[in-house]
């Protein structure tokens, strides 16, 4: 496949995506069970201040009763060119909430990433380099154990151990350095387990190809061989994993920047869809589903660059 | 620990894994299902005199922090949502199945697009699309069921498409055209035998991802509603009484951490 056949098959993702989201925001506009114009008017003015005049404000405002299939390629082609809308609950453009948004939540999740890359990849390549050893055991159960612990319970666990028993750190905050180690060691955690258990598997089955046996056997040391024939090797289906991992990741942002109150694109969606605020969801799905196709589209280019096999 | 090649060997194989995953199952099964049965109590009942009181005969681990029975409560969370999560598992599975064969019969258009809705819901975090259908189906059991089969499909039928082509083209199924047998029969003799084991592998996985879901998003408010016993929810209603009643927390977590654990062990090595 060549490289551009790579990108078209990923943009003819991308708009399956957006008209994905696009459909689905615009029924669950149309399908809000009760009354729409009541739920975002008093998302906007508090539940004790609603009442018909001002949800009959909202309704003719929003033209939430009309024909379904205009107003579909209506909000259809509004997405075409870019056009969120404003939120309903704030006023403010979706476009501008989500800027602002979209930087927390890259910092948490560029933070976990690494922390996941210095924790997991450097024990998978100890682990691999001698299969069933010590370590490859341990490290099996461990990686076994803390794959079935789901983000928001590992975020208990060390909100509880962390913050609550030993006090070494915030529970909640956003703003220092500090406040990242908790949000961002709860996702890296779980990342770090099946990172450590890939660069395991890649690791093991190279080191036992006849190249590894042949540059030992021509003097190299265990550290040379490693430098030179292994890590690029064991970078391939690391960094195509990577790719996958990539909604792990994002559902694990949702997950812990609700728990955190970390005022993210995660936190944000959890908001929005809670107080029905349909062009948030929108806007905020748009960007968590196109940043995976984006994330794809470098991974797809950046393998076939460290591996010739593929392009060829 | 070998992973296990599920195209040659068509018979499950109980590794030791396996076996402790089954094992760690069948007990969380029997507290959800037996334990009412041996200790009669109601998950709902209140008795605020004894709030986060510690465990006895009738409450065997204690009450939590409105006097409710913890024992009951985690019973009734315990088969909530492995319900849920199954009826899902299947549904996805049926589907996944059903268009997965479809795709790779038929192939041409029908083929394509269904890849092309696969490839775009795969782009989606699968608690995203959860919490939209949950917004716009009425009854959070209902909206669950709904969201997680939605997104749990996608993984059935890829495994399906992508056996089921290779299945196709092979000798063996040539020579049972050239004999004149139906895609039913082809189905039966040829094509099931090669899913099946990924499919129980696949449904183990889908069922634990679908059980953190629901949990999840009930520990971040915004699944099951109180008072709806929940694993989710009860950890996070539990967890500002941790240092009076650590029990009544531990055996949310515990009984969770368990029910995964097993599920991830009897789904095998593969990785996810």
């Amino acid at each position: 496949m060549g490289g551009m056949k790579v990108l078209v098959s990923r943009l003819v993702q991308a708009v399956m995506v957006a008209i994905l989201i696009g459909t689905a925001t615009f029924i669950m506009m149309r399908s809000l069970p009760g009354d729409a114009a009541w739920r975002i008017a008093a998302g906007r003015y508090g539940y004790d201040n609603v009442d018909a005049a001002a949800a009959d404000a909202v309704r003719g405002e929003l033209g939430i009763d009309g024909p379904a299939l205009p107003a579909l390629l209506q909000w259809l082609s509004d997405l075409a060119r870019f056009d969120f809308g404003n939120s309903l609950v704030s006023g403010q453009p979706v476009m501008d909430e989500i800027v602002h948004q979209l930087g927390a939540s890259a910092s948490l999740a560029l933070v976990a990433l690494l922390l996941s890359l210095v924790i997991g990849p450097p024990l998978g390549i100890l682990a691999g380099l001698r299969p069933r050893g010590m370590l490859d055991r341990v490290l099996l159960v461990a990686s076994t154990g803390v794959k079935a612990v789901p983000q928001f319970l590992m975020a208990l666990v060390l909100i509880v151990l962390l913050a609550v028993h030993l006090r070494w750190l915030p529970a909640a905050g956003h703003g220092e350095l500090r406040h990242f180690i908790l949000p961002g060691l709860t996702l890296a955690l779980g990342l770090a387990a099946v990172n450590a258990r890939i660069t395991r598997d890649a690791m093991a089955r190279i080191a036992d190809m006849p190249f590894w046996r042949f540059a030992q056997w021509k003097g190299l040391s265990e550290r040379q061989t490693l430098l030179r024939h292994g890590l690029r090797n064991v970078s391939v289906p690391l960094i195509t994993y990577l790719g996958l991992q990539f909604v792990t990741l994002v559902e694990g942002v949702i997950i812990v920047e609700s728990i955190f109150g970390w005022p993210g694109i995660g936190h944000a969606l959890v908001h929005a869809i809670f107080s029905r605020d349909v062009p948030m969801v929108q806007g905020t799905a748009l960007v968590l589903g196109l940043g995976f196709v984006i994330v794809n589209s470098a991974i797809d280019l950046a393998v076939r660059r460290l591996d010739p096999r593929v392009a060829g | 620990m070998s992973s296990i090649d599920f195209r040659t060997t068509h018979r499950l194989p109980l590794s030791p894994m396996r076996t402790v995953g089954i094992g760690l199952i069948a007990l969380v099964a029997a507290i959800a299902l037996l334990g009412p049965v041996i200790v009669p109590g109601n998950p709902l009942a209140q008795s605020l005199i004894k709030a986060l009181a510690g465990p006895e005969t009738a409450a065997p681990l204690g009450y939590d922090h409105l006097g409710r029975s913890v024992f009951h409560r985690l019973a009734d969370a315990l088969r909530l949502s492995p319900v849920i999560a199954l009826a899902a598992v299947a549904t996805a599975g049926a589907a996944g199945l059903v268009l997965g064969t479809l795709s790779a019969a038929k192939g041409g258009w029908i083929d394509r697009i269904f890849v092309m809705l696969a490839d775009a819901l795969l782009a989606l975090p699968g608690l995203l699309l959860v919490l939209i259908v949950l917004a716009m189906v009425p009854g959070t059991a209902l909206g669950f069921w709904a969201g997680l089969s939605l997104v749990l499909w996608v993984e059935f039928f890829r495994l399906t498409r992508a056996a089921t082509r290779e299945t196709l083209a092979s000798p063996a199924v040539q020579a049972s055209r050239l004999l004149g047998f139906g895609p039913a029969y082809l189905f039966r003799v040829h094509i099931w035998p090669e899913i099946a084991p990924m499919m129980l592998t696949a449904a183990a996985f889908g069922t634990a991802t679908a059980i953190m879901a629901i949990a999840a998003l009930g520990f971040v408010h915004v699944g099951m509603r109180a008072p709806t016993p929940e694993l989710g929810l009860m950890m996070v209603e539990l967890l500002p009484y941790w240092r009076e009643a650590p029990l009544a927390l531990l055996s949310p977590v515990v009984a969770t951490f368990a029910l995964l654990l097993g599920l991830t062990l009897l789904a095998g090595s593969r990785e996810t």
